[in-house]
């Protein structure tokens, strides 16, 4: 019993330094709990394991011909997949890069600050092949194809003209159309993602 | 506190009071007695066995999933933490085994595919009267859920005893139980064409269900016994797996929360003292 | 509320906002300057826990919606891809699954402390019958939550659990179709019970509000039953009882994670694991834990009573069960409030939670001998305690004297061992 009473009034003397530091750690161990406890909340809206499954989509594009397009899903996004004619591409490797509002390929399957040429918008090797993400950059409207002043897509959400090699050339969207990861697995299969 | 103290043990007194008038209870379970087996998932640090998980997918695909679905199971389960650890590409090849149909295609027509990772696991029958149809009138259950769709009457005390050693495995102890449960029919006991006894189900003395295990049905690679009882234990947890496959994140994040909220309770019992050390209550 | 605390803005701002809502002033005197009898022991925490649980499954039932899908053909698919697919969708499940028991074990005790302790009786009437309507929707919204993972049990339970009313004379059968949109449990009553089982958690914060405001405007009650008489009574709600209430919900977390990390199935049915099914029903229909002493004094009324059949009879008596808790500060004719004090209510009160805990076990027994008339017996002894028990013992019972006031109480222990009391009083 007195035992238990010297510990008290031992506590009790030590008081100030003991007991701010009593309340800072419960605090501050509160603060961390309450952390961790709101992750799980936040990371629920995050995509989940079935939506990250599907990911990536083989592409059979056999049947496409010549100044034919399809358009494919992919993530939830039409993915516009185009068999350019000679035409077009000579169209669209005339333009000088100067000349381009957005000077970036916006291509994810090269380094980042690769120029928006024509054959860095175009399929590795075959150039005939614009693969995209046919979603207008600037609200995300799906664009028009063969259409617009530059013989390529048009958007009419808000009027946004793109070439025919996906690039942004006059309206309101300030990049190029974004171009996914994606490569042939053989001539006529593309694997998107 | 001494009056929560003293109440306290009133509590217990009325509960011990039960545990006195109802012995009745005790007699009250339903079904057949369910013995308690050993899970390497059972526990509070509980966690699969990765390579009985893998023996008791190969039991469920080469014997359960000619009758049997996995409908909620994808191919892509199979590679994912926490399940039998298998590699991506094992897991793409299984998946090339089975047809999977998918359409329209641009004719309108639908068509079979090979499976991709993101597939579930086709059923083996296109709807419940097929599967009837092939059965003899029987419907052989999905098995995603099985293991925790299954459950026996504990009684008391049992059952609150259960609460404390952290008693979930009822549904494997349920499956292996059935699965090793086929014996003789007893002289006087009837069993129906068709019908096989078994002391293991819950929902008679007989089933439908032939005897789907036999020594050395399966071939295991690494040297596991090849017995009906090995094969019984596998495919039960296996079947856990499928029906619960989070269950090992489940426990190792429930260790961590159990510790950081004994750490913050001790913290708030001693703040709480001090901001109560001056006022007598 | 506000009438409890000295709050007198400094700043600029604060006079600016304190002149047209003064909500600072409203919550100090609710939660921080507010005076609380300074004796309140654990069992005072349950309130503030029941409202911790609440505030839970509400947020982890509204992210639970973002994934779910109420369609008879989709629902149950979707409660597996929560549990399987979406990230930590396993843990807000479970959370939420085991939060309703969690929920109703802290009510109950609730509920129990307030009758220990005579917390219904004057002038707290208003709060208590606040209370027992908090605690029917929360029971009806515990129901129709259940019903939404479409299992075996969420479609048989309601299917039972309505055909309740059709035990109402005349208008029974229309009433019950009413309920289902159909002419059995389908897809348009799993759509309304969805609605429904989202919309009365809210109107449950709105009573409690009330339930609060009631007992802020009488005092709280305390152990001893004694008014609070001065300000040597009381201690401010800040920080004394946050830090009491928030160090008994830290403990009640432990308990709940208990549940939720190791034994997420253990409260509920292995039977809802089986997608709906309404061709075949379940070898037992057993309600969830809490409705078991209800659905005992449901199953009691096996014979007709005078003109009433034993169907509506059954629904009478479990409806009446939950009836009698609101006219119980009228059948209470102690002026003593704290069992404490009372020796004999004290016996019955035991004896009241003993009979309640044997009808959650008779409710969850076959409906045969001997448990039938087990189960008479005590819902006829469920409601002699309200109906004879109570209203007599105000007149036969002498009860002990009471302190003079909360202070004395608290200092009232015996002289002799008042260095222990206190060491041990300190520990608490």
């Amino acid at each position: 019993m007195f035992r238990e009473d010297a510990t008290l009034e031992q506590t009790n003397t030590a008081e100030p330094t003991r007991r701010d530091f009593l309340y800072i750690a419960t605090g501050a161990v509160g603060v961390v709990g309450t952390g961790a406890l709101v992750w799980p909340f936040i990371h629920q809206m995050n995509p989940d394991a079935s939506a990250l499954a599907l990911a990536s989509i083989e592409v059979d594009v056999s049947a496409v011909e010549e100044g034919q397009s399809i358009t494919v899903m992919w993530r939830g996004k039409p993915v516009f997949v185009r068999h350019r004619t000679d035409k077009e591409i000579a169209e669209a490797t005339s333009v000088a890069i100067d000349d381009l509002p957005d000077r970036n390929a916006r291509n994810a399957n090269l380094p980042e600050d690769a120029q928006a040429t024509d054959p860095n918008r175009s399929a590795e090797g075959k150039e005939p092949w614009l693969v995209m993400i046919g979603i207008c950059t600037h609200l995300g409207c799906v664009p028009l194809g063969e259409a617009g002043d530059f013989g390529g897509w048009f958007c009419p959400c808000h009027g946004s003209h793109y070439d025919t090699a996906g690039r942004i050339r006059s309206g309101p969207a300030p990049e190029n159309m974004l171009i996914p990861p994606f490569k042939f697995t053989d001539d006529e299969t593309i694997l998107i993602g | 506190m001494k009056n929560l103290l003293t109440n306290s043990a009133r509590a217990l007194a009325v509960v011990a009071g039960v545990a006195l008038a109802a012995p009745a209870a005790l007699a009250a379970g339903d079904g057949p007695v369910v013995e308690r087996q050993q899970w390497s998932f059972s526990g509070p640090f509980g966690q699969y066995d990765k390579q009985q998980l893998q023996r008791g997918f190969q039991v469920y695909k080469e014997v359960c999933a000619s009758c049997h679905g996995l409908k909620y199971v994808a191919f892509r389960n199979l590679s994912e933490e926490g399940g039998p650890g298998f590699s991506e590409d094992e897991v793409k090849a299984l998946a090339k085994e089975y047809f999977i149909v998918d359409g329209p295609d641009s004719e309108g027509e639908m068509f079979e595919r090979e499976g991709k990772p993101f597939d579930l696991f086709p059923s083996p029958f296109a709807n419940e009267q097929a599967a009837r149809a092939s059965n003899n009138g029987s419907y052989p259950p999905d098995l995603s859920l099985m293991a925790k769709a299954r459950a026996v009457k504990r009684g008391f005390p049992l059952f609150v005893v259960d609460v404390f050693t952290q008693y979930q495995e009822n549904g494997p102890d349920y499956l292996y139980g059935l699965l090793t449960g086929y014996h003789e029919a007893p002289e006087g006991v009837e069993v129906a064409d068709g019908q096989y006894y078994n002391t293991g189900y819950v929902g008679g003395t007989a089933l439908s269900m032939a005897p789907p295990l036999s020594e050395e049905i399966v071939e295991y690679t690494d040297g596991t016994p090849m017995t009906v009882d090995q094969y019984a234990r596998d495919v039960s947890a296996f079947l856990m797996w499928t029906a619960e496959p989070k269950l090992d994140q489940r426990k190792s994040l429930g260790l961590g929360v159990m510790l950081f909220l004994v750490l913050f309770a001790s913290l708030l019992y001693f703040t709480k003292r001090k901001i109560w050390r001056n006022v007598e209550h | 509320m506000a009438g409890h605390t000295k709050y007198v803005p400094q700043s600029a701002p604060a006079k600016w906002l304190e002149s047209r809502l003064p909500v600072i002033s409203l919550v100090r005197g609710s939660f921080v300057d507010f005076p609380t009898p300074k004796n309140l022991n654990y069992w005072w925490t349950f309130g503030g826990i029941a409202f911790f649980v609440l505030v839970t499954q509400i947020v982890t039932g509204i992210v639970l919606v973002m994934h779910y899908t109420p369609h008879e053909t989709l629902a149950f698919a979707s409660v597996e891809h929560i549990m399987r697919n979406v990230n930590y969708g396993w843990l807000i499940r479970y959370l939420h699954a085991n939060g309703a028991s969690m929920f109703f074990i802290a009510v109950y005790i609730h509920i129990f402390r307030g009758l220990y302790y005579g917390s219904y009786k004057a002038p707290r009437e208003i709060s208590w019958i606040l209370g027992v309507l908090i605690f029917l929707i929360m029971m009806a919204t515990a129901f129709m939550g259940y019903v939404l993972p479409w299992g075996q049990m969420s479609l048989w339970g309601a299917t039972v659990i309505t055909n309740l009313f059709s035990a109402i004379p005349i208008v029974g059968e229309s009433v019950v179709q009413w309920l289902w949109g159909g002419f059995a449990v389908g897809n348009p009553t799993l759509n309304r019970f969805f609605s429904l089982h989202y919309l009365l958690p809210f109107v449950l914060v709105g009573i409690v509000i009330l339930h609060i405001w009631a007992f802020h405007t009488t005092g709280n009650n305390n152990p001893t039953g004694v008014d609070v008489k001065s300000e040597k009574d009381t201690v401010p709600f800040h920080p004394y009882y946050t830090m009491k209430d928030l160090l008994a919900i830290v403990v009640f977390m432990i308990f709940f994670s208990w549940f939720v990390f190791y034994l997420p199935n253990y409260l509920g049915h292995a039977d809802n694991y089986i997608e709906a099914n309404p061709l075949v029903t379940p070898a037992h229909i057993v309600p969830e834990w809490y409705f078991l002493p209800f659905y005992a004094i449901l199953r009691a009324i096996t014979f007709d009573i005078g003109p009433i059949p034993s169907k509506l009879g059954g629904v009478l008596a479990m409806f009446g069960a939950i009836a009698v808790l609101f006219v119980l500060p009228w059948l209470d004719t102690s002026k003593v409030r704290s069992a404490t004090f009372r020796p004999l209510y004290r016996i019955a009160f035991w004896f009241f939670g003993f009979t309640c805990v044997m009808l959650g076990w008779l409710g969850a027994m076959p409906a045969e001998q001997p448990y039938v008339a087990l189960a008479q017996l005590f819902t006829v002894l469920y409601f002699a305690h309200f109906l004879i028990v109570l209203p007599l013992l105000g007149f036969i019972e002498k009860p002990k004297a009471l302190p003079d006031s909360i202070n004395d109480s608290v200092l009232g222990k015996p002289a002799a061992d008042s260095t222990v009391g206190k060491s041990s009083e300190a520990a608490a």
